[in-house]
C-alpha cells in the first residue's frame, strides 16, 4: 500500500488522548513524526509527564488505527527530547478542551523569581473571576479550578513550560 | 533512540514474561525507548543514574502512602500525583541504568536487596503526620529542582533529556510544598508547632543530600557533585523558612551512608511491600 507521508499523518492524528477524547495527539503536540520506512509505519510520540499512563494506550491505539488503514507494521518510537510543554498544543485543540469543558492552557508559564498566576477563564461562563481549588487534578496535566461566578467546578490543563 | 514493536507487544500480552508494571502491552518507557545515546551507559553512568532513580523511587513509595489518607481530597490527589510524577522519573533513569546490566526497570525495582539501594536517607524517612510529609518535600523538591535544572548541561544526552523533562514537573511539587509551608507555618499555633517539629525530625539527613562521592568526580561533566547544589539550597531554603516565619533547625546532621547501601530500618519494611507482588508471582501481569 502505497501512501503519502501526509495521508500517513492523517491517519495518525486520528487516534485521541484516553483520558481527554475530545483531543487528537495532534492537538495535544505530542505526535512529533510519521514516516515509512520500507513497509513499516514509524510513529514518534512523547509523553506529557513523565508518569502519563496514558502513553500505553496511545501506543496501541496507533497500532489499531493503522491496522485498520492496512498498514499491519506499525512501530511506535518515544522520545524525551525535546520536552513536551503546552506551547505544542494547536490553537484548535485549546478551542476543543474549551468546548468540552475543559480551560485550555493559558500564557507559557512561569519562568521567572515570581510565580505569576494568570486569569483562568471559566469554560462554562467564560468569567475571569475564578479560584483555584487545587494545583493537582484527576490527571498529572490537569488542576481543580471553581467559578466564582457560576459557581461550577471545572478542570484546568495546566501550563507547562 | 530505538523501537519496539507493537505486534510483538500486543503478542506478549497475558505473556508471563510480560511486566508486572504495565497494564497495556503498549510499555510506556523502556530501556530502548529513552535511550537517546544508541550506547549503552557506561558502568559509572549507570551507578550514577541508579542514584537518581532510587531516590525517586523510594520517594514515589512513601507518597503513595498518601493515597486515600490525605487531610482533604485535593492533597490525596496532590501527594498521588506527585508520586506519580516521581515514579516517571525513576521508571526513566532506571531503565538507563539496567541497560549496562542486560536488565530491566523491573528487575531493579523488584530483585534487588535492600544493600544494592543507593537512595539518600531522607526518602525513606516515614510520613509522619502532614506536616513531616510537607517538610519533607519542601526539602526534596527545593534539591531536585536544582539538581535537574544543573543536570540540564549533563554531557550524557539520556541523563540530560530525562532531567528536562523532570524539572518541569519538580517545579510544581515546588510550588506546591512553598505553598503548605507557608500556610502551616503562617496558620495555627498548632500548625506551626508540627512544622517546626517536622523539621526538626527531618534536618539530620539534609547533610547527607550533598556528599560528595568519587564517582561524582569520576564523571566530570556527566554528573553533577551534589556540594555546589549546596549554597543556592540553602538560599532557597531558608527564604521559605523565614517568609513562614520559621526557624532554620540548628540540629547536627546525622552520618548517613544510603549511597554506600547501608540504609535505616525502614527502607527493608518499605521494599518488602513493594516488591512482595513481584516476588511472589514472578511474571505475573493482569
Amino acid at each position: 500500500m502505497i501512501a503519502t507521508v501526509t495521508e500517513l499523518r492523517e491517519i495518525a492524528a486520528r487516534v485521541t488522548d484516553p483520558e481527554i477524547p475530545v483531543l487528537t495527539i495532534a492537538d495535544l503536540g505530542i505526535l512529533r513524526n510519521v514516516e515509512l520506512e520500507d513497509d513499516t509505519v514509524v510513529v514518534t510520540i512523547t509523553p506529557t509527564y513523565s508518569g502519563c499512563p496514558a502513553m500505553d494506550a496511545i501506543t496501541e491505539d496507533l497500532g489499531t488505527v493503522f491496522k485498520a488503514s492496512g498498514f499491519g507494521k506499525v512501530r511506535v518510537n518515544l522520545v524525551l527530547s525535546p520536552a513536551w510543554s503546552t506551547d505544542w498544543m494547536s490553537d484548535s485543540g485549546k478551542a476543543k478542551l474549551e468546548a468540552y469543558g475543559i480551560a485550555p492552557p493559558t500564557g507559557t508559564g512561569h519562568r521567572g523569581p515570581v510565580t505569576l498566576g494568570l486569569g483562568v477563564k471559566c469554560p462554562q461562563c467564560h468569567s475571569l473571576n475564578t479560584k483555584e481549588l487545587s494545583r493537582f487534578g484527576s490527571t498529572s496535566c490537569k488542576s481543580m479550578y471553581q467559578c466564582k461566578d457560576c459557581l461550577e467546578p471545572f478542570d484546568y490543563f495546566k501550563v507547562l513550560s | 533512540m530505538s523501537t519496539h514493536d507493537i505486534d510483538h507487544s500486543l503478542d506478549s500480552f497475558g505473556d508471563s514474561t510480560a511486566s508486572a508494571t504495565r497494564v497495556t502491552p503498549g510499555n510506556a518507557l523502556r530501556p530502548e525507548d529513552i535511550a537517546i545515546a544508541q550506547a549503552k551507559p557506561s558502568e559509572q553512568v549507570a551507578e550514577y543514574a541508579l542514584r537518581l532513580g532510587d531516590d525517586a523511587l523510594i520517594l514515589a513509595q512513601r507518597l503513595s502512602h498518601w493515597i486515600s489518607r490525605g487531610p482533604e481530597i485535593e492533597e490525596d490527589i496532590a501527594l498521588g500525583n506527585i508520586a506519580l510524577d516521581q515514579l516517571g522519573h525513576a521508571r526513566s533513569f532506571l531503565s538507563y541504568a539496567a541497560k549496562v546490566w542486560d536488565k530491566t526497570e523491573d528487575d531493579l525495582a523488584y530483585w534487588r536487596e535492600e544493600e544494592d539501594f543507593r537512595s539518600l536517607h531522607i526518602v525513606e524517612q516515614p510520613n509522619g503526620d502532614f506536616g513531616v510529609t510537607i517538610a519533607r518535600q519542601l526539602i526534596i523538591s527545593i534539591y531536585q529542582h536544582l539538581l535537574y535544572t544543573a543536570l540540564l548541561e549533563s554531557s550524557d544526552p539520556t541523563i540530560a533529556a530525562i532531567s528536562a523533562k523532570a524539572v518541569k514537573e519538580v517545579d510544581y511539587h515546588r510550588d506546591h510544598a512553598i505553598a503548605w509551608t507557608l500556610r502551616l507555618g503562617l496558620g495555627t499555633e498548632e500548625s506551626a508547632r508540627r512544622m517546626r517539629h517536622a523539621l526538626d525530625v527531618l534536618w539530620p539527613y539534609v547533610g547527607e543530600m550533598f556528599e560528595d562521592e568519587e564517582l561524582h568526580a569520576t564523571l566530570g561533566d556527566v554528573a553533577v557533585a551534589p556540594s555546589t547544589l549546596r549554597a543556592a539550597w540553602d538560599q532557597e531554603f531558608s527564604a521559605v523558612l523565614a517568609d513562614a516565619e520559621l526557624a532554620l533547625p540548628t540540629i547536627p546532621f546525622a552520618m548517613a551512608r544510603g549511597r554506600r547501601g547501608e540504609h535505616s530500618e525502614h527502607l527493608g519494611f518499605i521494599l518488602a511491600e513493594m516488591q512482595v507482588l513481584a516476588r511472589k508471582h514472578p511474571g505475573a501481569s493482569w
